[in-house]
């Protein structure tokens, strides 16, 4: 049944195109490397926000710890990606993001409260929460594009999941460059329309970066169904 | 044990051939490891652009790559498909090996997934099916042999019934059921009013009803 002489080819052709190659960096390093990408995005936008309210906001605890949630969200699911693009690494990493993505959540959540306890607080207009979908949207795309582009240097063997993983990385990171140009605190819309702005980002991620990942990896089996069928 | 057989199991570390003691496990064990080592140094060499050891590499690979896919299920000669794919695999995602972790559980993670792929191609196209008899076994959907002269004895009967209807009801059979005329084309054909017709038609069926039925009783015995 088997064929050695086919195989005996294919080392053969493979041998040939051999050439040196740079070993990846452990998906520490990478993600790493991403997230300073996000915190220098983070610093050339920074000089554009109003960063007296900003220490204001920032002294609200739950406001505060939302942000915090979305930044480690942001590296666990960018870890997460990384590992999950590597032959060979436990699928449990997937799992990682789950606690940060709880707290901030929970905690953005809890902040909705605020429109009941806190009657005075500053709440959104339609106008501005638009204004954060498309802050959103634009600073997810930029991201994302860099993002898949480092995961395709590896082989994800799970597309759809690396791509899911980085989107969700790519989103919490856009939430967390949204704190400093939030002008409102946080209202169950506020959070509906980040939730949707998220949704949609990982959502692009995982149809979208997941084709783009998976064409990154040659079948030959697949090539030659496709001639044999009519 | 070879390594493709502990590669199969899926414990190459834990590899450890039936009734054997804890002495005779070690070099069975060292056996295992040490040409996971050699799998690991091969790699890295390929990393560093060393063609004789990726050749010598993707050879051994071979055989290993034929165990873990019938262990995952795949069988005859999609096995070679997998092992083809697999090789590919290995040389497009060779950067993202690490020499500083085992070799086996990152081929193995490649091979399952080609695996994978290719049962689910397999199972999404169509088969043949080995059946010999088939042919000769399947059922004809055209009438059987007998279907015409019972037909015909049939409509015979139907006639001769209606023949000897009396002339008010055949005729309002023939207009009414035969000819399927409403009932005013029926009226204005035969000049008799619509109420005799219809009360000349369910005479009409319930004496053919009558007679057919005793003649199937009487043709059944």
């Amino acid at each position: 049944m088997s064929d050695p002489a086919s195989h005996e080819r294919l080392v053969e052709e493979l041998t040939r195109s051999l050439a040196p190659i740079r070993r990846l960096p452990g998906p520490g390093w990478r993600a790493f490397a991403w997230v300073s990408a996000v915190l220098g995005l983070g610093a050339l936008l920074l000089p554009l926000s109003d960063a007296a309210a900003l220490q204001a906001r920032l002294g609200v605890p739950d406001l505060r710890y939302a942000a915090l949630g979305a930044m480690l969200t942001s590296g666990a699911a960018a870890f997460a990606a990384f590992q999950s693009s590597v032959p060979g690494r436990s699928r449990a990493w997937a799992l990682l993001p789950i606690p940060p993505l709880v707290l901030w959540l929970g905690v953005s959540g809890l902040g909705c409260l605020r429109a009941r306890l806190a009657p005075a607080s500053n709440l959104a207009e339609t106008g501005e929460m638009r204004g954060c979908f498309v802050f959103l949207m634009a600073v997810s795309l930029p991201l994302s594009v860099l993002l898949v582009m480092m995961l395709r240097r590896a082989c994800p063997l799970n597309p759809s999941l690396t791509a899911a993983l980085g989107g969700l990385a790519v989103a919490a990171a856009a939430a967390a460059l949204l704190v400093p140009f939030h002008p409102h605190d946080a209202t169950a819309t506020d959070l509906a329309v980040h939730l949707v702005a998220v949704l949609i980002v990982v959502g692009l991620n995982g149809l979208l970066g997941g084709r783009f990942l998976e064409g990154t990896i040659g079948r030959r089996s697949a090539a030659r169904a496709a001639d044999a069928d009519p | 044990m070879s390594l493709a057989q502990a590669a199969h199991s899926g414990r190459l570390r834990q590899a450890r051939p039936a009734n054997s003691g804890s002495i005779a496990t070690m070099p069975a064990r060292s056996m295992a490891s040490s040409g996971e080592e050699s799998l690991s140094a091969s790699m890295q060499a390929a990393q560093n652009g060393d063609a004789a050891s990726y050749r010598a590499l993707l050879r051994d690979c071979v055989p290993i790559i034929s165990a873990m896919a019938r262990s995952k299920g795949v069988q005859g000669t999609t096995i070679d498909d997998v092992v083809q794919d697999t090789l590919l695999t290995i040389h497009r995602a060779r950067a993202s090996y690490d020499p500083a972790r085992p070799f086996l559980p990152w081929l193995r993670a490649i091979t399952h997934r080609r695996a994978i792929d290719v049962l689910r191609q397999g199972s999404r196209r169509p088969r043949e099916v080995h059946d010999p008899i088939a042919y000769e076994a399947r059922a004809d959907d055209a009438p059987l042999p007998g279907h015409d002269l019972d037909d015909r004895d049939r409509r015979r009967a139907v006639v001769q019934a209606v023949a000897h209807l009396p002339p008010g009801q055949r005729e309002a059979i023939e207009h009414i059921a035969l000819r399927e005329l409403s009932l005013d084309e029926a009226s204005l054909l035969t000049g008799r009013t619509k109420i005799a017709l219809k009360v000349n038609f369910h005479r009409a069926l319930k004496a053919l009803r009558a007679s057919l039925s005793s003649s199937k009783e009487g043709s059944d015995v």
